[in-house]
């Protein structure tokens, strides 16, 4: 038999690094370049000017806010939904197509689907008024109550993905046998007992998975935000797209998308290192 | 008292009945080992008894209590699972640990009977390494540690030592047992190795499709098969199984004559193969060798008795070959007589 010829493996490859190095390398590589670019040479005026804006602390601080509030309630709620979906013997497949139809509903129909809820005369406004709670249209996703608009858009983002963390984790709880535990229950260990002590710790890698997904695009936060708020509440990803469109200012946006993809990659990290599981811990 | 009464246990899985009507009773301390073929519900009926499993019907009670209905927890036993079920994410320390953890023990209690179990089963040397690093044998120990650190008042074992080599299963088997008898604890202890069972138990329950064939000591399940199965199931050769016509209470073959009971037309004649000896001049049941196999300990001959083969047990010293025909004397109090139809003894 002729030796295996070496070329194959990397001819096979091939495609999809052209593929890699088209579409995403070069634009990040030029993203990159722009965001560093000012004038005829390397300048971090492109920075300065965005962290200068009225808007950019807000926009990080909201950012942040988002993710740490929907990120956590996220987990928490695919959890508790993952659980009892693979408890359930019929219609299991049912719950869970139901479940995760916002899925395939774009972040921007799901905004707009909200605000038809919310905006002032929508069917929020509508319902109360009809049960006599309200004397007129209240503005829920206006600037005076920022804080009824944060809790529309965490409440908007958690119907619309909560279903991706809830998929992944079901996916890592089939992975589990039950064997585990049952020899925990034998042994005397309650229910809560059970998912703390070994369920949560054998989900370990998939809630790894779920939550560098979940978290990097909640950094990524836009069309949900833009429907509800439009900019009364500026998000990191809202400020590149104003700065690009409205202004007109190719650098500034460029340096709000590294800054995104920094922030992204950290939190990355983060998850990666805390979260690990070590190879002699699998099971 | 933990003595465990299984009542009429069913066991359906859709329309497969995995159990059907299983009763048995253990008495408090008593050891008795399930035995069976693969696949016959013994790992079924150790699960309905930890109540991993819910019976279809039937009823489980443990020293008095009902527990047809209660948790696993709080039916106060301990168990190895078949495939070990040993925590991945934890030591072998906190593997066997858990069940004491779990009872909020001291922490210097907990180091006590860890080790004490640990040292039983040869794994102190493992205590802080992780169960992937383990070979299926340690494993399997890891798991049956981790039951005898709770000194369980029941305790169910699963083929608990299926994955040793032979000689540390010899050593294993002979601790376990004294232990278990020393702490007084119940055990239902779940094998297909007929040795196992032989060696272990104070009774042995022979298991087969789903149904307890006979219940006994292994003295009686190995002298006085209570069906054609139990027979063929234990002993080594087993036992062998001669169709013979039975008139007048009377059964022969070639110039032999044994009494039999004269019940049914259709008998068989079980005879295990340590029971019939050469006769020195020929005369008896005939037998047709085929293959000598010298054994060490004894000459293990298979051949034909009346066209119908047979495995017959010989002094290792006997001069036979291949081809020859023999004469074999039987002790008529030593033989089972099976009814052909209903494959149970003739009592
Ligand atoms: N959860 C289940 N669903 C359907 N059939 C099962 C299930 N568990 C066991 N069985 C069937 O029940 C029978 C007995 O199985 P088991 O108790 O595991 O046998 P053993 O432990 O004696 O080898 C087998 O035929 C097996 O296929
Ligand atoms: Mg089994």
């Amino acid at each position: 038999m002729p030796a295996r010829t070496s070329w194959i493996p990397y001819a096979l490859i091939a495609p999809s690094v052209v593929f890699l190095g088209a579409l995403f390398l070069v634009p990040l590589v030029q993203t990159i370049w722009l965001s560093f670019s000012a004038g005829d040479g390397f300048s971090l005026e492109n920075y300065q000017r965005m962290a200068g804006d009225l808007n950019f602390s807000l926009a990080v601080r909201n950012t942040f806010l988002l993710t740490l509030v929907v990120v956590p309630l996220q987990v928490v709620l695919a959890l508790a939904m993952a659980t009892m979906v693979t408890k359930l013997d019929k219609g299991r497949d049912l719950v869970l197509w139901v479940l995760t139809i916002p899925l395939g509903i774009s972040d921007l129909a799901a905004g707009l689907a909200w605000l038809a809820l919310l905006q002032n005369t929508g069917y929020l406004n509508s319902a109360l008024y009809a049960l006599g709670l309200i004397q007129g249209p209240v503005g829920w996703l206006s600037q005076e109550t920022p804080w009824a608009l944060f809790f529309a858009i965490v409440l908007a983002e958690l119907w619309r993905a909560t279903a991706i963390v809830l998929v992944i984790l079901i996916a890592g709880l089939q992975l589990i046998p039950k064997e585990f535990s049952e020899a925990a229950e034998i042994f005397g260990a309650k229910p809560w007992t059970r998912f703390m002590r070994i369920t949560l710790p054998l989900l370990k890698p998939s809630l790894q998975s779920a939550l560098i997904l979940r978290t990097v695009l909640a950094f990524e936060v836009f069309a949900v935000v833009y429907a509800l708020g439009g900019r009364n509440f500026p998000v990191l990803a809202g400020e590149a797209y104003v700065w690009q469109n409205d202004n007109q200012n190719y650098g500034v946006a460029a340096a709000y998308a590294v800054l995104i993809m920094a922030i992204s990659l950290a939190a990355t990290a983060v998850y990666l290192r805390v979260l690990r599981t070590r190879p002699e811990q699998l099971p | 008292m933990a003595d465990i009464v299984i009542d009429r246990v069913v066991k359906e899985f859709g329309t497969f009945r995995a159990l059907q009507e299983v009763s048995l009773t253990v008495n408090d301390g008593e050891f008795v080992a399930l035995l069976g073929p693969s696949g016959c519900g013994k790992t079924t009926l150790l699960r309905i008894i930890a109540g991993l499993e819910t019976q279809t019907s039937g009823r489980i009670v443990i020293g008095g209590q009902d527990v047809s209905n209660l948790a696993p927890r709080k039916r106060g036993l301990a168990m190895v699972f078949q495939n070990y079920a040993v925590f991945p994410h934890m030591t072998v320390f906190e593997n066997v640990a858990f069940g004491l953890r779990m009872q909020k023990a001291q922490q210097t209690e907990v180091k006590r009977k860890v080790e004490r179990a640990a040292a039983l089963l040869h794994i102190e040397s493992y205590l802080d390494r992780y169960p992937a690093k383990l070979s299926g044998g340690q494993r399997q120990r890891v798991a049956v540690a981790r039951a005898l650190a709770v000194e369980p008042a029941v305790l169910l074992m699963d083929e608990p030592l299926s994955n040793l080599d032979a000689l540390l299963r010899l050593e294993m088997r002979t601790e376990l047992k004294a232990v278990l008898r020393e702490a007084g604890t119940t055990t239902i202890y779940v094998t297909h190795d007929q040795t196992e069972a032989m060696g272990l138990a104070d009774r042995i329950a022979v298991m087969y499709g789903g149904k307890i064939d006979q219940i006994g000591s292994p003295l009686e399940i190995y002298a006085t098969p209570a069906t054609r199965f139990v027979g063929g199931f234990i002993g080594s050769p087993p036992m062998n199984f001669i169709k013979v016509q039975c008139s007048q209470g009377t059964a022969r073959i070639g110039d032999a004559a044994l009494p039999c009971p004269a019940t049914s037309k259709d008998i068989e004649l079980g005879l295990r193969g340590e029971d019939a000896s050469l006769s020195p001049d020929g005369s008896g049941i005939p037998f047709d060798i085929r293959v000598v196999e010298p054994m060490g300990s004894h000459l293990l001959l298979t051949g034909s008795i009346d066209g119908q083969s047979a495995r017959i047990v010989a002094p290792p010293i006997a001069k036979v070959n291949a081809g020859q025909r023999v004469g074999l004397t039987v002790d008529p109090t030593r033989v089972t007589w099976i009814d052909s139809i209903t494959g149970r003894a003739i009592a």
